[in-house]
C-alpha cells in the first residue's frame, strides 16, 4: 500500500468512493427490487398457510394452499374500538405499518400485551366448513414475549369463545427449546377446547406453571422452562379478549348471531 | 488442482481455521448452531459473502485509496450481506424468518473483514475467491460440528430428524437445557480447539 497511486489524491479518494457507493447502491437495489415480487408471495402464502392452519384445514389444502384459502377463508376489516365491519382492502392492511401510524392507532389504557401501540383496525377471518358454514373465525394476535413482539393466530369456534387452535408466526426471537416450543406440534394440541370467557364473560384464559388441572376448561400447561414466554402468551390473549382487543366485536357478533343475522 | 489451490481452498478446514486457529467470527458462530439446517445455511451465507467480497476487493485493490479502504471493503461486504438476505427471502422464506437477524450480522463477521484485509488486498481475484470458499469452508465445518452437539442433545434430533426421543414428545430423552443457550458454543468450541491442537501441536501458541 505504500506505493503513491492515482488514487490516493483527494479528488480521486472522493471519485473512487463514489463509484464504489454508486454499483453497491445499484446492486443493491437491483437485488430488492427484484426479488420484491417473490418476497410478497412468500409472505402472502406463509400467513395463508397459518389462517388455515388456524382453521384446522392444512390437510385438506395439501400443496394447494391459495386454492384453499380462496375457497373456504374471508377476510373482513374491523374497527377494534367499535367491533364493526368496515370498508377496507383486506390484502393492503398492515398491522405494523397501521400500528406506527399515530392517526389509525390508539395507546392501549391497560396494556398488559406490551404492544405499545394498537392499530384501530383488524383484519378477522371467516372461515367455512365444506357445506359453506361458518365453521371458524380466525383472530390475528400480537403480543411480547420474552425477547420481542410474537405475531400469531387463534382459531376460534364460532361461538367465539371456544378455542381451536392457537397459531404462532415462526419470525420471533424467542428461545430455542424453551419459549420456541410455542410451535411444539403438542403444546399446540393442548388448545381445542379450552374456553376463553367464563359464564360471567369475564376473560379467564391462561397459562398455568406445573401443569392446568384435568377438566380446566380455561388453564393450558405453560411452557416448561420458558416463564416470561408463557407470561406474554397469557397476556396476549387476556388483552386481545378483552374490551381493548376484540371484545366489542365479540359482542356485537354475537348479538347479530342471536338474533338470527349470522350470515 | 495445484497444490496451492488445494492449500488455500482446504487450508482453513483444519490447519488454518478461521475459529479455532485464528479465533474469528466466533459470535455468529455462537447464535446459529442451535441447528444443523441453520448452521448449514448460515455456512453457505458466509462462504459465498466472503468468496465474493474477496474477489470484489481483489479486482479493485490497486485502486483502493488506501485512507478509506476499511470502508469500501464494508460497503463491498454491507452490499453483498444485503443481497444474500434478499436472496433467503425470495427463495427460503421460513429459514430467512428464523436466520435474518445473523445473516445481517454477517457484515460484522470478522471472518470477511479478516480475509479481506489480510489475503484480498494483495492477491489476485481467482484465488482470492477460492480463499473465501476455504474459510467459509473452516467457518462451516466448525459450525456443522458445533451444531450437531447442540441440535443432537439439546433437541434430541439431527437436521429435525429425531434421534434421541425428547421426554415431552413421549420419547426417554431429557434435552440439555445448557446446550439449548448460545453460550454452550463456547465450551463445544473450546473442546474442538483443544482436540485440533492436539492432533497438531504445532497450531499451540508460544508462551
Amino acid at each position: 500500500m505504500s506505493d503513491t497511486k492515482k488514487s490516493e489524491s483527494f479528488g480521486g479518494t472522493l471519485i473512487f468512493v463514489f463509484i464504489v457507493c454508486l454499483v453497491c447502491a445499484a446492486l443493491v437495489s437491483i437485488s430488492a427490487v427484484g426479488l420484491k415480487p417473490l418476497q410478497q408471495a412468500n409472505k402472502l402464502l406463509d400467513n395463508q398457510t397459518k389462517i388455515l392452519e388456524a382453521a384446522n384445514l392444512l390437510e385438506i389444502a395439501g400443496n394447494d394452499i391459495p386454492a384453499t384459502y380462496e375457497k373456504f377463508v374471508v377476510g373482513k376489516m374491523i374497527d377494534l374500538d367499535t367491533g364493526e365491519f368496515i370498508e377496507g382492502d383486506v390484502n393492503a392492511f398492515d398491522e405494523r405499518r397501521d400500528s406506527r401510524d399515530l392517526t389509525k392507532s390508539s395507546k392501549p389504557e391497560n396494556d398488559i400485551a406490551g404492544i405499545n401501540r394498537r392499530a384501530n383496525s383488524a383484519v378477522v377471518y371467516f372461515v367455512n366448513n365444506e357445506q359453506g358454514k361458518l365453521d371458524t373465525i380466525v383472530l390475528p394476535i400480537i403480543g411480547s414475549g420474552l425477547w420481542d413482539l410474537m405475531y400469531g393466530y387463534v382459531g376460534m369456534n364460532a361461538d367465539l369463545n371456544t378455542v381451536k387452535s392457537v397459531i404462532y408466526s415462526a419470525d420471533f426471537k424467542e428461545t430455542p427449546g424453551l419459549g420456541a416450543e410455542v410451535l411444539n406440534p403438542r403444546w399446540k394440541a393442548l388448545w381445542p377446547g379450552k374456553q376463553i370467557y367464563n359464564s360471567a364473560g369475564e376473560v379467564k384464559i391462561k397459562l398455568v406453571k406445573g401443569g392446568a388441572k384435568q377438566g380446566d376448561v380455561h388453564g393450558v400447561d405453560a411452557l416448561s422452562g420458558a416463564t416470561l414466554t408463557s407470561r406474554g402468551v397469557t397476556r396476549t390473549l387476556q388483552f386481545w379478549f378483552g374490551e381493548e382487543g376484540y371484545g366489542p366485536f365479540i359482542a356485537k357478533f354475537r348479538s347479530v348471531a342471536r338474533e338470527g343475522g349470522l350470515k | 488442482m495445484s497444490s496451492d489451490t488445494k492449500k488455500v481452498l482446504f487450508g482453513p478446514i483444519v490447519d488454518n481455521n478461521p475459529i479455532a486457529l485464528q479465533v474469528l467470527g466466533v459470535c455468529s458462530a455462537l447464535a446459529v448452531t442451535s441447528s444443523m439446517t441453520n448452521a448449514v445455511v448460515m455456512t453457505i451465507a458466509v462462504m459465498v459473502v466472503t468468496a465474493f467480497s474477496s474477489m470484489f476487493i481483489s479486482i479493485i485493490r490497486n485502486q483502493i485509496p488506501s485512507s478509506v479502504r476499511i470502508i469500501v471493503q464494508m460497503t463491498i461486504i454491507a452490499s453483498l450481506v444485503i443481497v444474500v438476505d434478499q436472496v433467503l427471502k425470495a427463495f427460503s422464506y421460513a429459514l430467512s424468518q428464523e436466520l435474518s437477524v445473523y445473516i445481517g450480522l454477517i457484515i460484522t463477521n470478522c471472518i470477511v473483514m479478516g480475509r479481506a484485509e489480510a489475503f484480498a488486498m494483495k492477491e489476485k481475484p481467482l484465488v482470492s475467491f477460492l480463499d473465501g470458499i476455504g474459510n467459509g469452508l473452516g467457518y462451516g465445518a466448525v459450525l456443522i460440528v458445533v451444531a450437531f452437539f447442540r441440535e443432537l442433545f439439546a433437541f434430541g434430533t439431527i437436521f429435525d430428524f429425531e434421534v434421541l426421543p425428547l421426554i415431552q414428545n413421549g420419547g426417554w430423552y431429557q434435552g440439555n437445557g445448557l446446550l439449548v443457550l448460545p453460550f454452550s458454543s463456547f465450551f463445544v468450541i473450546g473442546l474442538i480447539i483443544w482436540a485440533v491442537r492436539q492432533w497438531k501441536p504445532e497450531q499451540v501458541e508460544k508462551d
